[in-house]
């Protein structure tokens, strides 16, 4: 049978580029297998995908040397409009991606442009709706939908021709956690039942990885790693930890192995060792909504307080008072918020799409009213969209913000760049030197930022952390709308959890994303919230603590858990890593 | 926004095929287009506005009142000022730089008011068919002769509501920005920027959704329903109407050298039909609940 991707000694170069995009990858890709992209950015995998689909070369322009075949179909030979056939691509960014007025005409343009019986589109639309489990979106028109039924619909396009493989470039970035999760279920589902070829290139491996048959790492244009999910752990461990999940480094940290693929079997891996947390309540451990105190649940199922964050006596930086955001013609955006942050604290905004996190963070900037309520801050507040690319005008990074801004974001030494010419993170750092502003600014009391780390990989993500940090300790309060629990634990001292317009919890970041299914952090998931351990390295201290008890008493240690007792009942704030001193592998 | 793309909804004219729609806001925009007499192009434009409320895009076709009255009132005040037309002068206002001697006149000033109501009725014309028909079925409708030219037609009025979200976020960021704000030309050139990289991005999307290879689609027959008839109908009898009272010299209206016009029976015969025939079709309402109806079901469903 043809290889459904087969690549040999492919090198590729965009236009006036100084260095190759792809060089000298070899690779295969068999049909029926569900492959995972992984590397940094600008490692290689999106060039990797578009040349899959052929707009590399052909709408990309561009050198290629090479073989490149797709389904049999030589890939310089054919252009993208002929490999649709064969293959379905998804990208980024689901609304450039949707072309028609409603989900219907949408799923039926692919089987229009091969010229399909109106009998053959319809049952082509049907099938595909009814496997993404959009059916009911079908007569919806295509503006009304939200992120994640966008990316769905677009999926279902992709899909809708039965293509032999499917091209996946960060499908979940834009997505909530529950969303991402029950995209990638999805992808395993249509891997296993349609026999689907599968290509995704992500950045939240721990998310994918479990669902992955093959691994390929990129650096530099280069295929570095070829292996299976464990293989690539193990590879990723020693030669690039920047891409080792977070369940990997955790049981790596505590000394244990084999590197784990997934919650499950790092569970199992920490059972063999007698160093499972018992079960307990995993019921989100935050206190009273819109207080920032906490009250914590612990293993063995006492509740105790935990001191709240640290708050200044002066006023606060910003303070909501029942905000109410009612659209004339829809349901209610917000429904009486009341927040409040002091100065210096860190707060991290998560919800599900649609929950009304960017809608508060524009009241909170200013850029709205609210129906009722009120919002009052002490000084100024910065916000940072999510599209950086929204902030750039000039023609010179030195035009863009104030060389003091520039240095405080580490880009004084690319002030004669054009701004476009910037990576994704680089630009994303000198849009936060224009909301903050130079000396003639005055510093502003809160930053917020919504979903800053969209489309990064985790080094850029640490880095960013490591500045929101040093911004923080300036007295500067930061607020941060993301779906990605993972930096929010890196960057928060508190976590608000919006549902509906509204605040459900609201407490300190090691309880509430400790106690979670979703919004929880993957250390926290392995060992069910056990110490409020969020990050590896917290983790990694709590199962060596617990190992040397289980050492020392090993008669009270049950085969499959440790003794609740031998777990601390919440981690100390200390425990947690302070952004500035994140540890880069 | 009178270029938003048309959104379903419960209406006559929503329910009928594109090319109908089409039909008739095309016959609406004809006497426009023909007539320079006021109460015809008064009713034309009234005639759009009402057909879109009865299809229930009322909000839309307001905000499109609203974003073409100013550019009526600029044509209307223009035009006495560079015409040199006209008998009657009403105003001397002196040698003025570029413009030379000016005299306003009345024939020029109530010509210019004609200008503007046939903008603005061609604005409303315009809007309707926005608001009513759905580019999804006139991409069907013509790619059966030219794929690609209907295509770039069709996207490129998709295109407008995703360029107007693209520009609230920059605005929205030019907002959050610290210190000086940058210049319009700055703004002006990122913006355009901006359009250059959405239209690549949908290009992209475009080509893996197989574009590029596009097939002359098999042509498919559906039967015509009772709106497709009465619509059709209407448009035809709006398009003869408009011919034969064209041909036949009735509404006449000049404006130069004096101002004169036909101002008997026909003109407001002709005005009234054009006016009132667009809206016949919306009376047969079998099989569309009331508004207060769905919006109970809706709720009920929730």
């Amino acid at each position: 049978m043809t290889a459904a991707l087969a690549l040999e000694r492919l090198t590729y170069a965009y236009p006036g580029a100084d260095a190759p995009a792809l060089d000298d990858v070899t690779l295969h890709v068999e049909e029926g297998e569900l492959v995972v992209l992984a590397g940094r950015s600008g490692s290689g995998k999106s060039t990797l995908l578009r040349l899959a689909s052929g707009l590399v070369p052909h709408v990309h322009g561009g050198t290629v040397s090479g073989a490149a075949h797709v389904a049999g179909m030589d890939v310089r030979a054919h252009g993208p409009g002929e490999l649709a056939a064969v293959a379905g691509s998804l990208f980024q960014d689901p609304e450039t991606q949707v072309v028609m007025g409603t989900v219907r005409n949408e799923l039926a343009f692919p089987l229009e442009n091969r010229g399909e019986s109106p009998a053959a589109i319809a049952r082509g639309v049907e099938e595909a709706s009814l496997a993404l489990g959009i059916a009911h979106l079908l007569e919806r028109p295509t503006h009304a939908l939200s992120g994640g039924e966008l990316q769905r619909v677009a999926l279902a396009a992709a899909l809708v021709g039965r293509p032999r493989i499917v091209l996946l470039d960060e499908p979940t970035s834009q997505l909530d956690p529950v969303a991402g999760d029950e995209l990638i279920g999805l992808l395993r589902r249509l891997n296993e039942e349609w026999g689907t070829t599968i290509l995704l290139a992500e950045h939240r491996l721990e998310r994918c990885l479990s669902a992955a048959d093959r691994v390929v790492a990129m650096v530099d244009g280069r295929v570095a790693c070829d292996a299976d999910p464990a293989g690539f752990l193990a590879w990723a461990h020693d030669a690039a930890p920047a891409l080792e999940t977070p369940g990997a480094r955790l049981l790596a940290s505590a000394g244990l192995g084999p590197p784990p693929v997934g919650v499950k079997q790092a569970r199992a891996v920490l059972r063999a060792h007698s160093a499972l947390p018992p079960e307990g309540p995993a019921a989100l451990r935050a206190g009273p909504v819109g207080s920032g105190c906490a009250r914590a649940a612990l293993p063995g199922g006492a509740r105790a307080s935990s001191p709240p964050p640290a708050r200044s006596a002066a006023a606060p930086a910003l303070r909501l008072r029942g905000v109410w955001v009612e659209p004339r013609h829809s349901m209610p955006i917000l429904r009486g918020v009341d927040l409040s942050i002091a100065s210096g604290e860190r707060v991290a905004l998560m919800g599900r799409n649609g929950a009304g996190k960017s809608t508060l963070l524009r009241h909170v900037a200013g850029l709205a009213s609210p129906t009722r309520g009120k919002v009052s801050a002490s000084g100024r507040v910065a916000l940072l969209l999510q599209n950086p690319n929204d902030y750039l005008v000039h023609e010179r990074v030195g035009d863009e913000a104030q060389p003091d801004a520039l240095s405080a974001v580490g880009l004084a030494h690319l002030r004669d760049r054009h701004p476009r010419d910037l990576s994704g993170g680089e630009r994303q750092r000198l849009a936060l030197a224009i909301v903050l502003g130079g000396e003639d600014v005055a510093s502003p009391a809160l930053l917020c930022l919504d979903e800053p780390t969209r489309g990064m990989d985790r080094a850029h993500k640490a880095d960013l952390a490591v500045l929101l940090g040093r911004l923080a300790a300036t007295g500067t309060a930061l607020l941060v709308a993301t779906h990605d629990p993972e930096f929010a634990a890196l960057v928060a001292d508190r976590v608000v959890l919006l549902a509906d317009g509204a605040p459900i919890a609201d407490g300190a970041a090691a309880e509430v994303l400790s106690g979670g299914w979703y919004f929880a952090t993957e250390t926290a998931r392995i060992l069910r919230g056990a110490g409020g351990a969020l990050d590896p390295d917290a983790g990694a201290a709590l199962v060596r603590a617990q190992l040397d008890a289980a050492a020392a008493w090993p008669a009270a240690a049950s085969p499959a858990v440790a003794p609740a007792a031998a777990w601390p009942a919440a981690a100390p704030p200390a425990s947690h890593p302070h952004p500035t001193e994140v540890h880069r592998r | 926004m009178p270029l938003r793309s048309a959104s379903r909804s419960a209406s006559p004219l929503h329910a009928a095929r594109a090319a109908v729609g089409c039909a008739l806001c095309a016959a609406l925009a004809l006497p426009a287009l023909l007539f320079d007499s006021p109460p015809v192009l008064g009713a034309v434009a009234l005639a759009a506005l009402l057909a879109g409320c009865a299809a229930g895009a009322g909000r839309q076709l307001a905000r499109a009142l609203l974003l073409a009255l100013p550019f009526t009132l600029v044509i209307a005040l223009l035009n006495p000022l560079v015409t040199r037309n006209g008998l009657t002068v009403i105003a001397r206002l002196g040698e003025a730089p570029v413009l030379g001697r000016v005299d306003v006149t009345l024939e020029a000033l109530v010509y210019g008011c004609v200008l503007g109501l046939r903008a603005l009725a061609l604005i409303l014309c315009c809007a309707l068919y926005a608001a009513v028909v759905d580019p999804d079925e006139v991409l069907r409708l013509f790619r059966r002769v030219s794929f690609r030219s209907a295509l770039t037609a069709t996207l490129a009025t998709r295109m407008v509501p995703v360029l107007q979200r693209d520009g609230r976020r920059m605005a929205d960021a030019q907002r959050c920005r610290a210190g000086v704000a940058p210049s319009r030309v700055a703004l002006v050139r990122a913006v355009a920027a901006g359009a250059l990289d959405r239209a690549v991005d949908v290009a992209a999307a475009l080509e893996v959704r197989g574009y590029g290879t596009a097939r002359r689609p098999p042509r498919v027959r559906a039967s015509w329903s009772r709106h497709d008839v009465a619509f059709a109908l209407v448009a035809a009898l709006l398009l003869a109407l408009t011919v034969g009272a064209r041909l036949g010299g009735v509404a006449r209206f000049d404006a130069y050298p004096l101002v004169h016009g036909g101002w008997g029976a026909g003109t407001w015969l002709l005005s009234g039909a054009l006016l009132l025939l667009p809206l016949v079709p919306f009376l047969d309402r079998r099989g569309i609940e009331p508004r207060a109806a769905a919006l109970a079901l809706a709720w009920g469903r929730r």
